[in-house]
């Protein structure tokens, strides 16, 4: 980058080379040690060493399989000798008394098949459990000494796991646990279990053959009312929520657009003459940025409780700001030349704004707005679990409760097939609206290419 | 031009023409914008309606919450000097956080991008392959694998710096790689014929080349993760934002506290988006001073 002076003497110049290079050995070295530096010593400051002790790596692989697996808990009440049989041990995967899937047969011995020979027994008194290669497990629970455990001759393997009140073992097959008060039998299936239809609906279990002839035969209505309601999905609410989230990135991102444009005017120096007021404008403008979303939330939050209203003011107090200072921007950048043309017809100052500047900034605007609404729609995500309101919010309350991890896969990937539709939406509109922008420029000629000069 | 008679009869055609024109862009526009008020004035009124409180009774108290903070804020003011020395720890961990993270990510995106870049890529077969990935990390939002992260590895630093590390690969990957897409292939094509592998070609041929526009890309990527580890701490990730809940939830009394932390953080990303500022203008605009030797 440096033009040197011809004039120099041979020695002069081998110096001042000299002097380069070895500027550039410093960068060059220099600045891989101290990102290394800084990376070392923000491994220490995170006490990522102590990172390993804290990790609950049984919380993950509960996490993992639950994502994509269900189990169903078979339990007896070991005072009542009630056996009831329930999907994830929730009241609405119930299964309505003495009724249950065919691998669980009810009787004075309830017998559970877990398949490849392992077979859970609950007795009147004694819980058996046949483990093929190993033999059969017998448990008594009794009121006074405990659970009586007896096993087959040997060493206790590792997958049982006995104490006097309680015993556990994790097999393939599943899982039996035995306490004072109650037995219980888990079974592990992969898939969502009654993502369709709850038990208590009719088209429980149904193929999509028997629903469409049903839905033809009059019955969509009531498939469809089943399938909405759904009480263990939720799907009215899952839509709504995903709804209330567009929402918010909508009304946020087009009202800040609203309210800025205007204030952008006063901000830039060609439409403001008086300085004073110009630099009040723009110190505005950065005051509302700086502030932040998360603080505007919180302060929005209560003067108008949770919900989707003050998430979408949130995002339009904050982006007011930014887009305030990219339209400003964009509006000093425009060409004199048109306005005066424009004048010259006759025009007056509104007409003059109509038809001199904003076609000239008409693409700028767009293109920013249309990449702030796909941004949105992942701030209102995160908004939302701050203030109540859209899918951010049953996202956070699904993994509060720490075991509907499939609940929580699932509103995951809606969230993410969300975002990239928005993506998709506002890249397709971009391209449609504004001419000559194309998505993907390889080596474009310098048309007007309109990037997020602040926020992607 | 051969038809001179014909030009009169002409002018008013297209002049016709021209009136109709206008007048059906002018009609569409007016449907369009007629439709997007009535979107948005309907969707503030569903907002509205479900919303906890609603926007007629709420606007008039929107500056109640800060009045209440700044009156007691000021009520304890000699107070607020050691407020502000209190929570700047906390405030270093939040700039960590984005720090550590922006450095990690853009170092990801930068091979993410380099590996999606026609003319580049080390396996151009693989191209849609890694441009997918960097689109599902950029769709991700930080929230999400935060709270994942923080059920498994505990509260702390480290979940918020896996998420927004993850978030900011996929959005400089993509940034990246259009900047990538411009760069000229004569230097690598100049490495490759004295013998370079494909890391010494992307070293030496393209990061030079497009070094100044990762930066300045990398830059404001910081800026923005400053404000998303200042959220993600208010989920429980450690840092500026977690004092925020602590103090807030205190509720009346503990305001001054409340206090102090806003405006740590405001400075904080006010300072940096300045800072930031002039650099990228420096970076994309070239040095001023310097320019001769």
């Amino acid at each position: 980058m440096s033009t040197f002076a011809t004039n120099l003497s041979a020695d002069a110049l081998k110096v001042q080379a000299d002097r380069l290079f070895a500027r550039k050995r410093l960068m060059n070295f220099g600045l891989p040690a101290l990102v290394l530096t800084y990376l070392v010593y923000v491994f220490l400051a995170f006490d990522v060493p102590g990172l390993a002790a804290r990790a609950n790596w049984e919380n993950g692989r509960t996490l993992v399989s639950d994502s994509y697996s269900y189990k169903t808990h078979v339990a007896r009440d070991n005072r009542s000798g009630e056996v009831s049989v329930a999907i994830e041990g929730e009241r609405k995967g119930r299964y309505p008394d003495a009724t249950g899937p065919d691998w669980v047969s009810f009787g004075e011995i309830t017998v559970i098949d877990l398949e490849n020979g392992h077979v859970v027994r609950f007795g009147p008194e004694t819980v058996e459990y046949d483990i093929p290669g190993y033999g059969t497990l017998r448990a008594t629970p009794t009121r006074t000494q405990g659970v009586i455990t007896d096993l087959p001759p040997g060493a206790v393997p590792d997958w049982i796991n006995m104490s006097k009140n309680r015993v556990a073992v994790t097999t393939d097959a599943g899982r039996l646990t035995v306490t004072r008060n109650r037995a219980e039998v888990f079974r592990y299936f992969s898939g969502w279990e009654l993502f369709w239809f709850t038990l208590d609906s009719p088209y429980h279990g149904q193929s999509p053959a028997e629903l469409l002839r049903r839905a033809a035969n009059g019955e969509a209505d009531a498939i469809w009312h089943d399938f909405w309601n759904n009480a263990m999905w939720r799907h009215k609410d899952v839509a709504w929520a995903i709804g209330e989230t567009i929402l918010m990135a909508f009304l946020g991102t087009f009202g800040a657009a609203m309210l800025a444009l205007p204030l952008a005017f006063l901000a830039a120096r060609n439409f403001n003459p008086v300085a004073p007021f110009r630099f009040a404008v723009r110190r505005v403008f950065d005051f509302v940025r700086g502030v932040d979303a998360l603080i505007w939330t919180v302060v929005l939050a209560r003067a108008f409780g949770p919900g989707p209203l003050t998430g979408a003011l949130a995002i339009l107090v904050t982006d007011s700001g930014t887009f305030g200072k990219i339209f400003s921007e964009a509006l000093e950048n425009v060409d004199a030349k048109q306005i005066e043309g424009v004048q010259s017809t006759g025009a007056n100052a509104a007409q003059r704004h109509r038809f001199g500047v904003i076609p000239q900034i008409t693409p700028v605007l767009l293109s920013q707005m249309l990449y702030f609404l796909e941004s949105n729609t992942r701030s209102a995500t995160i908004i939302g679990a701050i203030t109540g309101g859209g899918i951010g919010l049953l996202l956070t309350q699904a993994i509060i409760t720490q075991k509907d991890w499939e609940e929580v896969a699932y509103y995951i990937a809606l969230i993410v097939v969300m975002v990239m539709l928005m993506d998709w939406l506002s890249g397709w509109l971009r391209a449609r609206l504004i001419k000559g922008g194309s998505d993907k420029p390889r080596k474009s000629s310098g048309a007007v290419k309109a990037r997020p000069a602040l926020l992607p | 031009m051969t038809d001179l008679t014909g030009g009169v009869t002409d002018i008013t055609r297209v002049h016709d023409e021209y009136i109709a024109l206008t007048r059906r862009k002018r009609v569409y526009g007016g449907i369009l914008l007629i439709l997007f008020v009535a979107l948005m004035a309907a969707g503030f009124r569903t907002a509205d309606s479900r919303n906890a409180g609603s926007f007629a009774e709420g606007w008039t108290h929107v500056f109640d919450y800060p009045a209440e903070v700044l009156a007691e804020a000021l009520e304890k003011s000699a107070q607020l000097p050691g407020h502000l020395l209190h929570f700047l720890p906390a405030l270093v961990e939040t700039l960590n956080i984005a720090a550590a993270a922006t450095l990690a990510g853009t170092l990801a995106g930068t091979v993410l991008a380099l590996l999606s870049t026609r003319g580049l890529a080390y396996w151009p077969r693989l191209i849609p392959l890694f441009r997918r990935i960097a689109d599902i990390c950029r769709a991700v939002p930080e929230i999400v694998i935060a709270l994942v992260l923080i059920f498994v590895l505990g509260g702390g630093p480290v979940p918020a710096m896996i998420a927004i590390a993850i978030h900011t690969a996929g959005a400089l990957g993509k940034l990246f790689s259009e900047v990538s897409e411009n760069a000229s292939l004569k230097p690598v094509e100049g490495l490759e014929s004295v013998g370079a592998n494909w890391a010494q070609r992307m070293y030496l041929g393209v990061i030079p080349q497009v070094g100044p526009n990762f930066v300045s890309y990398a830059l404001l990527r910081f800026e923005i993760n400053i404000r998303a580890s200042a959220i993600l701490g208010f989920v429980g990730a450690g840092g500026i934002g977690y004092e925020l809940r602590n103090a807030m939830s205190w509720g009346q009394g503990r305001y001054d506290e409340a206090a102090a932390i806003f405006l740590l953080l405001f400075s904080a990303i006010v300072v940096v988006d300045q800072v930031s500022d002039r650099l990228r203008e420096r970076l994309t605009h070239g040095a001023k001073a310097g320019a001769t030797a």
